[in-house]
């Protein structure tokens, strides 16, 4: 059963990746001819300043994604797995971000943050009229943060499912110890959801290795190259230098990280030893 | 459970979208060359309409020779076409810029010699245009709208309320600077955030200071060209106006393609900006009172005292042009040709493009424009285009592509003050 899925992956994903691997070893500028390069394009990426910074940039990128959204979306996703009142009403406001498409939002977000005529200068509040896209030191975190609006109600659900498989029963013997709403947080929750966790890690590392779309409609890589990760620098080299050899070395590196990064993440938190957790299993 | 299944069907629809996305993408095969007759690709916005309505007359009279045209945004028609082209699914008529992908195109055999084909269109048009799509002195291209020179514009009521006037020198355009800054507004409204605005900068001052030769060393790959004294003085300019403020704090927040820039002069925000000429129509649009009480002005860009450029000299794109690729059919580049020659810039496209405030570089224009209505900006663009000396084509068309690049990096930080002038220089020399 596993053959259609095997052909999909092998004709959309191996074969492209071995085309740029080829790639990589050439100098082509989609027009002309390709000429054999040897190691040019590997060496000349390794010593580019700006493909550096973007490796470097995310990284970080990667890191602060990870300190934003995991936090958030676990409390929102044990808040909203609970039986307050008002709960459905937020639940439905939370995850309105999910439908909304990545461009749509990095425009709406670009017409709010405008300096002369965004949310700040409509409503008059100095605080919200910054230079936020523009100031080099600012535009990272901003975008951090627009990421995190749009994909912390993925990662809520998520911890939503999880906190409801955690046995009632668990709960009922904690209160009977006379354990608080924090004490259960951290003594049953919080272990109970260690497989969640590492599925959303996981999912939020490698997609945030990969952001490229609302990055690239936000700032466009700017201001200078502030906001220039991996992903927009390999398509920026391939798609406006038209450097297409270089740009499949930074799409391998890409390619490497990633794995690295989700195996890496796997070994270490034991996932690939997991088991279940739900009770009589 | 409601709440249960509906936010299943909401996921399953989070799921489907790029599914459909992708479905959606494969099914468009545009331009393909096994059409039936000839293909067009074109550009969305500024002139689009009268290059429909110049395809539309024309299949109405030759129901033979059909043309189907297809119009894309800008950014993304400049990926498209190079693929197109690359693997030989190109359409017919190329929509283009003339410059390094031009000359690209040429040397790889993409697009066919239009000199005898169309020497009926290029005879109408300007000189200086034609010759922006000539090859070793054949041509290429063909120019199928308006000239698109780089202009200031100024809103002389925020001018005039500052106590300063339009600049003529650089000087007067420093002390302009002063003067609104004090008045609290923006002195120049500037859209960083898209880089290409501030190519009109430097290749001004650059032209201003040292007049053609200042590029013209760059396009010959001449070593040092960066950091020769006179466009080093034009980057050292550049540092001059950000540290004296002229751009305000925001201004690499800001967004050309919303237009974000002029809306800033419209709504008497900034005092002046150095634009093309094609948001003209944008300023009708959006503040028709000062438009008609004159409020708007427009200028050439400033003198610099000393400077070795023609005051004439203009920076912009001559047009936009049409090439013919040599993957057609041969009977889709007949057609493509006896259109060119016949259609473009006939009476009813001329009037097309001035009806919007667009003038075409077509000799012999003046009494036309002299019949149209508010017609103070069409005499101005074209009188500019055709008394100048040296129309110098955007340098990131000019130069090829990954120097283009550099070129639009760099300077961002240049305008950002995150490197100096001379760094901006050595690290452009390194490019050549």
């Amino acid at each position: 059963m596993a053959a259609p899925a095997l052909i999909l992956f092998g004709v959309f994903a191996i074969v492209p990746l071995f085309g740029v691997a080829a790639l990589s070893f050439v100098h082509w500028d989609g027009l002309g001819a390709i000429t054999w390069a040897g190691f040019d394009n590997w060496t000349a990426a390794a010593n580019d300043p700006v493909s550096r910074g973007a490796l470097w940039l995310t990284v970080k990128l990667t890191v602060l994604c990870v300190l934003f959204q995991a936090p958030v979306s676990l409390l929102l996703g044990v808040f909203l797995a609970g039986r307050q009142r008002y709960r459905s009403l937020l639940a439905t406001l939370f995850f309105l971000p999910l439908l909304f498409s990545s461009a749509a939002v990095a425009i709406t977000f670009t017409a709010l943050l405008d300096p002369n005529f965004g949310a700040g200068s409509a409503l008059d509040i100095a605080v919200l009229s910054q230079n936020w896209l523009g100031d080099p030191q600012l535009a990272l975190y901003v975008v951090v943060f627009v990421i995190g609006w749009c994909f912390i109600p993925f990662h809520t659900l998520i911890y939503q499912a999880g906190t409801r498989q955690i046995p009632k029963e668990l709960y009922e013997a904690a209160r009977m110890d006379g354990a608080g709403a924090v004490q259960q947080f951290f003594l049953i929750t919080l272990p109970m959801l260690k497989y969640t966790i590492v599925t959303s890690t996981t999912l939020m590392t490698v997609g945030s290795l990969t952001y490229f779309d609302l990055i690239f409609v936000l700032t466009g890589g700017g201001p200078g190259n502030a906001t220039r990760v991996l992903p927009l620098d390999m398509y920026l080299t391939g798609f406006r230098s038209y450097d297409m050899g270089q740009a499949s070395v930074l799409a391998l590196v890409l390619v490497a990280v990633g794995l690295a990064v989700s195996l890496g993440l796997n070994r270490i938190t034991g996932a690939s030893r997991m088991d279940s957790r739900s009770e009589g299993s | 459970m409601k709440l249960g299944t509906s936010r299943r069907s909401l996921l399953a629809l989070g799921a489907a979208a790029p599914v459909v996305a992708t479905l959606g993408a494969c099914g468009n095969r545009p331009g393909s060359s096994s059409a039936d007759g000839a293909t067009a690709w074109g550009l969305t916005g500024g002139a689009e309409e009268a290059m429909r309505a110049s395809f539309e007359d024309w299949n109405e009279a030759h129901p033979d020779d059909q043309i189907t045209a297809e119009y894309f945004a800008n950014d993304a028609y400049k990926e498209k076409i190079r693929t197109a082209i690359g693997s030989g699914n190109a359409p017919t008529l190329v929509f283009g810029w003339a410059g390094a992908t031009l000359a690209d195109y040429v040397a790889n055999d993409q697009v066919i010699d239009l000199t005898e084909p169309t020497s009926a269109l290029t005879d109408r048009v300007l000189p200086s245009v034609v010759q922006v799509g000539m090859i070793d002195g054949s041509v290429y291209a063909v120019p199928n709208n308006q000239s698109q020179p780089v202009v200031m514009y100024h809103n002389n009521e925020v001018l005039e309320a500052a106590g300063t006037g339009v600049p003529e020198t650089w000087s007067d355009l420093l002390a302009a600077v002063e003067a609104l800054k004090a008045h609290d507004v923006v002195p120049i409204a500037l859209a960083g955030q898209s880089v290409w605005p501030e190519l009109m900068w430097i290749s001004y001052l650059a032209d201003r200071v040292g007049g053609e030769a200042a590029f013209q060393r760059v396009l010959d790959g001449e070593a040092g060209a960066w950091s020769h004294p006179d466009m080093l003085r034009a980057a050292q300019m550049i540092t001059e106006l950000v540290d004296a403020g002229a751009f305000g704090d925001g201004f690499a927040s800001v967004v050309a393609d919303a237009g974000a820039d002029h809306a800033l002069v419209s709504t008497g925000k900034a005092g002046m900006i150095l634009q093309g000429s094609w948001i003209y129509p944008e300023f009708l649009t959006n503040a028709p009172d000062l438009v008609a009480s004159g409020g708007l002005i427009f200028s050439t860009f400033p003198i610099v005292e000393g400077g070795a450029g023609d005051p004439s000299n203009i920076v912009g794109n001559p047009a936009n042009y049409w090439s013919v690729a040599s993957s057609a059919p041969e009977d889709a580049q007949q057609t493509a040709t006896d259109y060119l020659s016949e259609a473009v810039y006939n009476d009813e496209h001329i009037d097309a493009l001035l009806a919007i405030g667009a003038v075409p570089p077509v000799v012999g224009l003046e009494d036309r424009i002299a019949e149209e209505e508010n017609n103070e900006f069409l005499e101005f663009t074209y009188a500019m285009v055709r008394d100048a000396a040296h129309f110098e084509l955007s340098w990131d068309q000019a130069l090829p592509a990954d120097q283009a690049q550099e070129l639009l990096n760099n300077l961002s930080r240049l305008f950002l003050g995150d490197i100096t002038a001379e760094q901006f220089a050595e690290a452009m020399d390194a490019t050549l």
